[in-house]
């Protein structure tokens, strides 16, 4: 069953340039790249859609100069779009009032920054009590609460430092705590982990991990790293020169890329970590013995030593427990040393 | 006209020498010219056709004062309210430092309070010292209040620093309240910024004269025209540190939902914070730059002792109160840089802690005010620092230089008398014979040939408005000890930048050298040079040479340390020699800086070249500073716009030839 879609984003575009705005109703919405080019105009964003559910991570990846950022400030309506609907709870924050805006940014919506954006002048407890501060909430509640979540990010007994004296992880574990002090329904993060180092940066996507398995909460993601969308996300979108080139689970980005531009990407993927028994099973129920069941939903680099170590094949059982499909040391092995497997 | 244009833009070493050559044979011939054809107007420029532009503006300043009115109320109420809102706190601030609260006027006055012991005082700013930075710094400021005391020049220079008091808050307030609106609205920054580009070329005295007339002699006056003048660089840095404001840090504000208002105060002033300071620290620098000038309209303090030891010769008093001067801006100076780089203490005090350990400064600057006001009932020389124990100086300035000029009188001379005739008289009889008509051509013609027709227009215009304000003598006048003395300043300042981007140990003592000279206010630059080599012109031009030096080597240095470190290395791999290395690669690729470091040197020499009219030269500074004294607003308006137009021609020419620099290096695109 589908969850409820919480932010709904119908054909945004953002073209830079003069005129962008007479353009873009000229052509009903939906100007071509040639128009636009032919205008000397920029279309940052062109003819985005996409639906965000409850209580998903969803991942919007592409290179720098896609429009990814350019997009998650759309939807935040932190720029605003040429042309489209955002719809936040069914209600369009496009035509909302700068009054309604404030009103669901500071109760509603939360956002993490590339470079942390931490007022140099407020201490980490401070900054994390920065939104509440601007909700005129009093002193000594919004410490309290400031406190529990620099406790929630692992900052605890640094609460009296300045954004100066700590490692680049640890402020950006402050910027997630700001984000999270007004328990936003929707928590966009843009390129969080892009400026610290690989090591760092590994640490963070479990700590991260860690945050939405206690909160549940309604992830927006940007990233340029395919290695970090793989795993984090719910669900991807690739973009590329502005636009959305597909939307898929990671599952079906590497077994079904849309074009040869997601294949280039998912090329270097090992696929154990991504696919799952049931993407690769052959379908049907074991002809002879079996070794034993295993979950269709079980990726394959946790199982592919069991089934390599058997001769005989093992039952694949779908969630219901019904027998689905079978699955054999070939197959595992293909995927394994990167064969490509017709499936 | 196309062949024409060919000619100017594409062949260099042709234009530059044709408009040299024809410029120098009709400097050199005009006076013959004029007699042969017996046309005057050549050397002169025609009395009838002259703008009546100086009765224009003496009449409208006249109304504007008389007769102006809002309809509610008049333009004088204006200005009489204005002066009411400076002066009270004004008045405030003097009786707490120097003069003590009383009440009633004159003779029936009753002091009803003491002000500040000098003991009080100088405890307040070490405190302040300590609290923005540490011992050193507190054990600074303690000892330059000191020497204030020591030697006298306490009272007057109490009287300055109120003055100081008064006008960098307003100045600092008032040049961030602009600079925000001028962020906020991109309008209003087109309006203001030509504004402050004119503000920042006019000289001082110029508008020191309007001032006079609506405000009247007094300090008010002076306060008002300190702010005017201290403003501009606020106002400047203000949209840089809020431009400068990273633009994540901005989306944080909006997204957690701030207001307009919350914005900007809650986040962006904040965040900007350590480069307003910047800014606060210029408004102080030009502040106290502005004392000397502005006792001529009224502020009293140590500019006034200047001034007047200035105009009696009297170089003990003069260097006294000068030195006096000095000590008070590197403490303030110091001190104001010292809050801009400020670390907050790194954790935060527990509110625990009793009140004493929390504000220990606050603590004991009220006990020593207190306690200095109680123990002053008992001995007087607590309250105000005993006469008994000043030191003087003045005698022993008067006679050192009393010593040098007697015994090295001959010596003075002769490198004075030198100077003038190989080269301050020869430069100044080629600008002063140049033709008005010739000039006005010539500069249309420089412009066109840096900058295309905009800047052509533009710089024929406005040479063409000093000459048809009859100003054109006064106006080469100007140019001349300008040129002179840039010349000589980059002659001494570009070597002294190269050497310092050389070699670190030079690069400290230059520094050191010219952040002192930059900290000194520029009045004060004309003591030692005028008791040395009394008026004229080439004591101006020393003056102007020692203010106009440091942007010559900061820029000449800059230029040499930013050179591609890859073109280096290509030249010491090909077997450059380090003087090929300095000629062949280094200095044609710092060329665009040293044009910027010429186009600085020269607005500097411009703004001091006014002051020196107390020194007797003959150009436009002396319009300015005779219009002050007759307080003739016209004259001191269109001499000081005069001024403002050669600085703005030299500047936009300069920057246009930097710029094409940099185009021909491949450094811009």
């Amino acid at each position: 069953m589908k969850k409820p879609i919480l932010l709904d984003c119908r054909n945004v575009w953002k073209i830079y340039g003069a005129q962008a705005g007479r353009v873009h109703a000229e052509h009903r919405g939906n100007p071509s790249a040639e128009t636009l080019k032919n205008q000397g105009l920029i279309g940052a964003v062109r003819n985005a859609s996409v639906q965000i559910r409850q209580g998903e991570i969803f991942v919007i990846m592409g290179l720098s100069g896609s429009g990814k950022s350019t997009l998650v400030r759309c939807l935040s309506r932190l720029i605003e779009p040429t042309g489209g609907e955002i719809l936040f709870e069914g209600q369009d924050l496009l035509t909302m009032r700068d009054k309604e805006l404030i009103e669901i940014r500071r109760k509603k919506m939360g956002m993490v920054f590339q470079h942390f954006a931490l007022l140099p002048h407020l201490t980490v407890l401070q900054n994390a009590a920065f939104p509440l501060e601007i909700q005129g909430m009093g002193k000594a509640e919004r410490e309290a609460r400031a406190r529990e979540v620099v406790e929630l990010v692992g900052l605890k007994g640094r609460e009296d430092y300045y954004p100066r004296q700590l490692s680049g992880g640890q402020q950006q574990r402050v910027g997630i705590a700001r984000s999270l002090a007004v328990e936003p329904d929707l928590w966009f993060l843009d390129e969080p982990f892009s400026a610290l180092d690989p090591l760092i940066r590994r640490e963070m996507q479990d700590e991260f991990l860690r945050l939405q398995n206690l909160l549940h909460k309604t992830i927006v993601f940007i990233t340029h790293d395919f290695d970090e969308a793989i795993r984090l996300a719910d669900r991807i979108a690739v973009m590329k020169d502005g636009e959305i080139v597909q939307i898929a689970t990671p599952e079906e980005l590497i077994l079904n890329p849309a074009t040869e531009y997601v294949e280039e990407f998912t090329r270097h993927i090992p696929r154990s970590k991504v696919l799952t028994l049931g993407s690769v099973m052959s379908p049907g129920a074991v002809a002879g013995e079996a070794a034993g069941d295993l979950q269709a939903t079980q990726r394959i680099e946790d199982c592919a030593d069991q089934i390599e170590a058997s001769d005989l094949p093992f039952r694949v059982l779908s969630e219901g427990g019904t027998v689905v499909g079978s699955i054999g040391r070939q197959i595992v092995v293909d995927i394994l040393i990167g064969r490509k497997v017709s499936l | 006209m196309i062949r024409l244009r060919q000619i100017i833009q594409n062949s260099t070493v042709q234009f530059w020498t044709i408009l040299f050559t024809v410029t120098w044979l009709l400097s050199r011939y005009s006076w013959d010219l004029y007699k042969t054809l017996d046309a005057r107007w050549i050397i002169k420029y025609p009395a009838a056709a002259r703008l009546p532009l100086e009765d224009k503006i003496s009449a409208f300043m006249q109304w504007l004062v008389e007769d102006a009115s809002f309809g509610l109320f008049s333009f004088r109420d204006m200005t009489r309210f204005i002066a009411s809102l400076i002066e009270a706190p004004y008045d405030f601030a003097r009786d707490l430092l120097i003069e003590g609260f009383s009440v009633g006027l004159g003779n029936e006055a009753v002091e009803i309070a003491p002000s500040l012991s000098w003991i009080a005082i100088i405890v307040t700013l070490a405190a302040m010292g300590h609290y923005a930075r540490d011992w050193k710094l507190a054990a600074l400021m303690g000892g330059c209040f000191l020497y204030l005391a020591v030697f006298g020049q306490w009272d007057s220079a109490m009287v300055t620093l109120a003055s100081v008091l008064i006008a960098v808050p307003i100045g600092a307030i008032g040049g961030l309240m602009l600079g925000i609106f001028a962020y906020r609205w991109p309008v209003f920054e087109q309006v203001i910024r030509p504004l402050l580009d004119l503000m920042q070329t006019v000289p001082v005295f110029a508008y020191l004269v309007p001032i006079l007339f609506l405000f009247g002699f007094g300090p008010v006056a002076a306060l008002v025209a300190t702010i005017i003048y201290a403003m501009p660089p606020m106002v400047r840095v203000t949209i840089l540190a809020l431009r400068a404001v990273p633009g994540e840090v901005k989306d944080v504000g909006v997204m957690v939902g701030c207001t307009k208002h919350q914005l900007m105060w809650k986040v962006m002033v904040p965040s900007a914070a350590p480069m307003l300071m910047v800014g606060v620290n210029q408004v102080i620098m030009l502040t106290l730059n502005m004392v000397i000038i502005a006792s001529m309209i009224g502020a009293g303090g140590l500019g006034f002792d200047v001034l007047t030891a200035l105009r009696r010769l009297d170089i003990g008093g003069g260097i006294e109160a000068g030195v006096a001067i000095v000590v008070m801006a590197i403490a303030l100076d110091r001190l104001s840089q010292a809050f801009a780089s400020r670390v907050a203490a790194d954790h935060q005090l527990d509110p625990d802690l009793p009140l004493v350990k929390r504000h220990p400064w606050t603590v004991t600057v009220l006990v020593v005010a207190v306690g200095t006001f109680l123990l002053a009932r008992l001995l007087p020389g607590i309250q105000s620092y005993p006469e008994a124990a000043t030191l003087s100086t003045g005698t022993f300035w008067s006679d050192v230089i009393g010593y040098i000029n007697v015994n090295y009188f001959d010596t003075f001379e002769a490198i004075k008398t030198a100077f003038l005739s190989y080269l301050l008289l020869p430069v100044k009889r080629f600008f002063v014979g140049i033709p008005w008509a010739w000039g006005i051509i010539a500069m249309t013609l420089i412009g066109w040939r840096v900058g295309g027709i905009r800047l052509s227009g533009m710089a024929g215009l406005f040479t063409a408005f000093i000459a048809a304000s009859g100003l054109w003598d006064k106006a080469m006048v100007t140019v001349y000890l300008c040129g002179v003395s840039v010349l000589v300043a980059s002659a001494i300042g570009i070597p002294m930048g190269i050497l310092a981007a050389q070699n670190d140990r030079a690069n400290r003592v230059i520094n050191s050298l010219i952040d002192t000279l930059q900290t000194l206010p520029s009045f004060v630059y004309l003591i030692p040079v005028v008791m040395l080599f009394r008026v004229g012109d080439f004591s101006a031009m020393i003056a102007v040479v020692l203010y106009a030096l440091a942007p010559a080597v900061r820029y000449a240095a800059h230029g040499i340390r930013n050179v591609d470190p890859q073109l280096i290395e290509a030249g010491l791999v090909s077997g450059c020699t380090p003087r090929q290395l300095l000629w062949r690669i280094k200095l044609p690729m710092a060329l665009p800086e040293l044009l910027l470091g010429l186009n600085q040197t020269i607005m500097l020499a411009l703004s001091m070249l006014v002051i020196t009219a107390l020194v007797g030269t003959r150009d436009l500074g002396q319009q300015v500073y005779i219009a002050l004294t007759k307080a003739d607003s016209g004259l001191g308006i269109v001499a000081g716009l005069s001024v403002a137009f050669i600085a703005i021609i030299a500047d936009r020419i300069l920057s246009a030839s930097a710029k094409r620099a940099k185009q021909r290096l491949g450094l811009m695109s």
